[in-house]
């Protein structure tokens, strides 16, 4: 709805404003004069009428104007589909390029996900003030440079979906490794990117990259109950594959199934197709490493960062041997990521050099804060002795 | 419609070529670029500024006679260069305009709507 009437009215404060006087009016009234046939209806209606009251209200003769042009909206009547459409544009519009990607995941998650500033603030661990200020920067940006409510056009629309599904993974990876505070894993955030993923998934069903971007969503979550054991995080390996979610991990090969029909390969599609073989695997020695490092070599070949090398190199550790797996991690510029610095203490481990593994453990404990990754670190390294 | 203020933005330290041969490719891509502007009906103003060591800064603000001061408002190691002024639907079209007008100027190009005119 919030969609509707900013497009509508071209302005997200006022419609924001709008639909939540809406709401209240309809739990007022509701109560006494029961739910109206078409609720959903109802609420715009309401929401359309308390707009233009307050356009009236705040009467500078531009905005009279502007209610008078609303009264006779000259869009012709809204097939259906329309508020998927809404939804959509605004999406694009709050993650467009021109705001701070900080400002596009919390506009992101406050206009489509429908969180208040204080859930949002809590969950990226600042004040609410402050997120508060910087919602409100971004929405006036969008007012006075003119961002527009629009899908972008065919030749843009790659760029623009990919800073779109950035925004989601960002959600998603936030909760899945929260990279500071008390609790290691924050499903809420994950639940929630998991939804933007879905509503994606239903506005734009024959984008590859979007289904990519839910299967490995769903892939990764679906192994989240497993993750953490005694405020200690679990590896890959060591995990109960009889506690994954089997329903989310049917869905997610289900889509990347569809994602190897299109044959349209992509960034999110490669990694749910490696979080597929990893799911498909009984247990952590039936893994098919060379398929996986096959992924990593086309992963590579899209995205060619110090990262994906990184975990590439994993998978050749286990098809020829840690030696040969370390000599391609130390080549990697990553000091300053804790999962380099964990992947070579555990290939060093593997090799016999304890005393080495062990500096290794202490650097990448000291470049995490996550809690329950710390305590696995410090467990692994209190191992050597 | 909203009108943008297109500003290009030279840094000190930019090895900027001197000689015809190399400016002669960016005069011409920036009249190319130009004309386009005009022929879509987006043109409101644009040109290339003198050099900063042209500037002179005047402060009206105190009671007595304006102050007149040699030099820029303010010492920077960036200044701009040239600007242009065109009409565009909204913020994705200017951002366009602003990447041709980039590519044909060379130089970073920083894109700012003007306040509403009052009604």
């Amino acid at each position: 709805m919030v969609a509707s009437l900013a497009r509508r009215f071209g302005d997200l404060d006022l419609a924001e404003d709008a639909a939540g006087e809406a709401f209240v009016a309809a739990l007022e009234r509701w109560p006494q004069d029961g739910i109206p046939p078409n609720p959903g209806g109802w609420l715009t209606t309401t929401a359309t009428r308390k707009a233009l009251d307050r356009i009236r209200r705040e009467s500078h003769r531009d905005a009279k104007h502007k209610a008078a042009a609303m009264l006779h909206d000259p869009t012709p009547p809204e097939p259906t589909g329309a508020v998927e459409d809404d939804r959509l544009r605004l999406v694009f519009t709050c993650c467009h390029p021109a705001l701070a990607p900080e400002a596009r995941v919390a506009l992101t998650l406050k206009l489509v996900g429908g969180l208040t500033v204080g859930e949002i603030a809590s969950a990226f661990l600042v004040q609410e003030t402050t997120m508060g200020q910087r919602i409100t920067r971004a929405k006036r940006k969008i007012a006075d440079a003119r961002i527009p409510y629009r899908v972008p056009e065919r030749e843009d629309l790659p760029a623009r979906l990919s800073a779109v599904l950035a925004v989601v993974y960002l959600v998603f990876n936030e909760g899945y490794l929260a990279s500071a505070g008390e609790a290691p894993i924050r499903g809420e955030l994950c639940a929630e990117a998991i939804r933007l993923g879905r509503l994606l998934r239903q506005l734009l069903p024959e984008e590859p990259e979007v289904a990519g971007l839910l299967a490995l969503m769903l892939l990764t979550d679906a192994r989240r109950d497993t993750r953490v054991a005694g405020g200690e995080l679990v590896t890959l390996p060591d995990q109960d594959r009889g506690r994954w979610d089997r329903e989310l991990i049917a869905e997610g090969h289900a889509l990347v199934r569809e994602c190897l029909a299109r044959n349209r390969p992509g960034h999110y599609q490669l990694l749910a197709a490696i979080n597929a073989v990893h799911t498909d695997a009984p247990e952590a020695a039936a893994t098919d490493w060379s398929q996986i490092a096959q992924l990593y070599d086309q992963l590579y070949a899209v995205s060619p960062t110090p990262v994906v090398a990184l975990n590439r190199a994993v998978a050749v550790a286990e098809l020829d041997g840690p030696e040969v797996a370390l000599a391609l991690v130390d080549r990697l510029d990553l000091s300053s990521y804790h999962a380099w610095h964990a992947t070579r203490a555990d290939l060093l481990r593997r090799l016999g050099r304890s005393e080495e593994a062990k500096a290794a453990y202490d650097a990448a404990i000291a470049a995490t804060d996550n809690p329950a990754e710390r305590a696995w670190l410090s467990r692994r390294r209190s191992q050597l002795g | 419609m909203t009108q943008y203020l297109l500003s290009v933005h030279q840094a000190e330290g930019d090895d900027m070529p001197t000689s015809m041969e190399e400016l002669q490719p960016i005069f011409d891509a920036v009249d190319a670029f130009n004309q386009k502007v005009r022929d879509a009906g987006a043109w409101v103003f644009g040109g290339g500024l003198q050099g900063i060591e042209s500037a002179t800064t005047v402060d009206g603000t105190g009671d007595g006679a304006p102050v007149v001061t040699d030099g820029p408002f303010a010492e920077s190691k960036e200044y701009l260069g040239g600007f242009w002024i065109i009409e565009a639907p909204d913020l994705d079209a200017a951002l366009k305009w602003a990447a041709e007008g980039s590519a044909a100027c060379r130089g970073k190009v920083e894109v700012r709507p003007f306040q509403e005119e009052p009604s």
